[in-house]
């Protein structure tokens, strides 16, 4: 079997800030905080650190961010695109960092006050209506709504009713019902408090459907698989890293493809990932799927073939995404249940299970599934 | 500019075939001058040849309703909820925008619908009804 280049990298540390609806600080104090946080995770010293990645909207400087914590010459740098659907990509490009021998170490960060400061699910976060553009001037003024539209064909296709999406919330909100970090710790739901939870997009996303507002900053860090076994975690190593951004692709507005019941991009990294690591659905312990939004989560599911096409409804109806099941989701309560620091919160949960150290530990995990969409990884224990 | 709607912004450049159409009354695609691809929404070049020269191709304005929405947001709602539409254009093009004249309880995904030319605010956009509704 050939072994991805990415396989020569490993995530050694992990940090993170309370998640919150209020963290009373700046965007770049909640990234630094994360920043040494995962340094001391790692055991790994600022002035080690040569690479930085984050998103391409974090609005954290890379010059701040180096002078802050006080790490002594950065000399790698990138951002990753598309915002949340572009989160596991910035474990691809730490990973070619250090396998091209680009940078040693590289902390991954995103921080943010998406709730008290710019709130993306509001009506103009994004420079709001237009009176002329292919979306936006008409109407399609949020990512639920923009979202919204591509989910409308998938229950129209498959006879989904907003009640099927709500199943996977209930199981969001369960796993993160024991997870002291989270924003539903001990608050799980019923379908009922989903069914009666208000329309945001009718007849497709209820509140309930849709991901939490938070503030707060996580990190990572990667290096060598080499330099991972001196350091004092089992080795987490990403054992393959990829992006899609095919021809007829947008992000949010995502219609130009033939088919709306698929997700052409999130199939795509699928079958490079099944390829370049010779696993298969099969051999994934859990999945963490990026879930900004309920039914993400079942395009994701049929994506990966996890199950058949429109067969997501039940195969969430009959149990195989919660602790104990088939394929344990998000078990942290994802985006939804635990918070929205844009997908970077999955990732710590990809590698607390593959330690063995998640609140919600699924037993002998060794390949977790990372998936933003248009971006995924199969991290494993090395 | 903000990086995760890049995708979506017009330029004045490369879209202005479009707005000029909708502003003679017209539903006027872009097609490639040398290898005939239909690009919408436009792009500076044809990803199919390399082309950077466009002709337009007149719509028919007929097609069918792919998935629609109703746009309410809580927060800040329009005065009268607007249906979001996905068109697929006969021409093979997928379009967004309004449904007009058109009861919630009578819409159904794959209706048949046809253009129509309407003032929203202070423009005109190209907004889609039943065949024949248009007034």
């Amino acid at each position: 079997m050939t072994r991805s280049p990415h396989h020569q990298a490993a995530i050694v540390g992990i940090g993170q800030t309370e998640f919150s609806k209020r963290s009373g600080r700046s965007e770049l104090q909640l990234a630094v905080e994360a920043a040494r946080a995962a340094l001391d995770d790692a055991g790994l010293r600022p002035a080690d650190v040569d690479g930085l990645v984050t998103f391409d909207i974090d609005s954290n400087d890379e010059t701040a961010v180096v002078r802050s914590v006080g790490m002594t010459e950065v000399r790698w740098t990138s951002r990753t695109p598309q915002g949340g659907a572009g989160s596991v990509a910035t474990l691809q490009h730490a990973a070619a960092a250090v396998a091209s021998g680009a940078a040693d170490v590289v902390v991954i960060y995103r921080a943010f006050n998406e709730r008290s400061g710019r709130r993306y699910g509001q009506p103009g976060a994004f420079g709001g209506r237009r009176t002329r553009d292919w979306h936006r001037a008409y109407g399609l003024d949020t990512p639920a709504q923009q979202f919204a539209l591509w989910f409308q064909r998938y229950m129209h296709m498959y006879g989904v009713t907003n009640a099927d999406f709500g199943r996977y919330g209930v199981v969001a909100r369960q796993h993160a019902a024991t997870n002291p970090n989270a924003w539903f710790y001990q608050r799980p739901i019923t379908l009922e408090d989903h069914q009666r939870s208000r329309w945001i997009v009718e007849p497709i996303l209820r509140l309930l459907d849709c991901c939490q507002e938070s503030d707060g900053g996580v990190a990572c860090v990667v290096t060598s698989p080499e330099r991972a076994r001196d350091l004092r975690h089992p080795v987490v190593l990403i054992e393959g890293a990829t992006q899609s951004n095919p021809t007829d692709g947008y992000v949010t507005t995502n219609y130009y493809h033939q088919d709306l019941t698929r997700y052409p991009e999130a199939e795509s990294v699928a079958a490079q990932l099944w390829k370049s690591t010779g696993l298969g659905p099969g051999d994934i312990d859990v999945a963490m799927l990026y879930d900004a939004f309920s039914p993400v989560v079942f395009y994701q599911l049929e994506a990966f073939g996890f199950c058949g096409r429109g067969e997501a409804g039940d195969f969430i109806a009959d149990g195989n995404i919660q602790l104990g099941g088939r394929l344990p989701v998000n078990t942290n309560g994802g985006l939804l249940g635990e918070a929205y620091i844009h997908g970077m919160n999955n990732i710590a949960e990809a590698v607390r299970q593959l330690r063995g150290t998640a609140v919600n530990q699924v037993p002998r995990a060794e390949h977790v599934l990372c998936s933003s969409g248009r971006s995924a990884a199969v991290l494993g224990r090395g | 500019m903000e990086p995760m709607t890049t995708a979506s912004t017009v330029s004045p450049w490369d879209d202005a075939i479009f707005w000029e159409g909708v502003d003679g009354g017209r539903l006027l695609l872009a097609r490639c001058a040398r290898c005939s691809r239909i690009q919408h929404p436009p792009s500076p070049m044809c990803p199919s040849c390399g082309s950077v020269s466009w002709d337009v191709q007149e719509s028919s304005g007929k097609g069918r309703l792919h998935s629609w929405i109703v746009s309410h947001h809580p927060s800040r709602p329009d005065a009268e909820p607007r249906v979001v539409v996905l068109v697929d254009l006969d021409d093979g093009v997928r379009f967004v925008s309004n449904l007009h004249n058109v009861q919630l309880d009578e819409i159904q995904v794959d209706m048949p619908v046809e253009v129509t030319f309407q003032l929203v605010g202070d423009t005109v956009l190209p907004l889609f009804t039943r065949p024949g509704g248009g007034t």
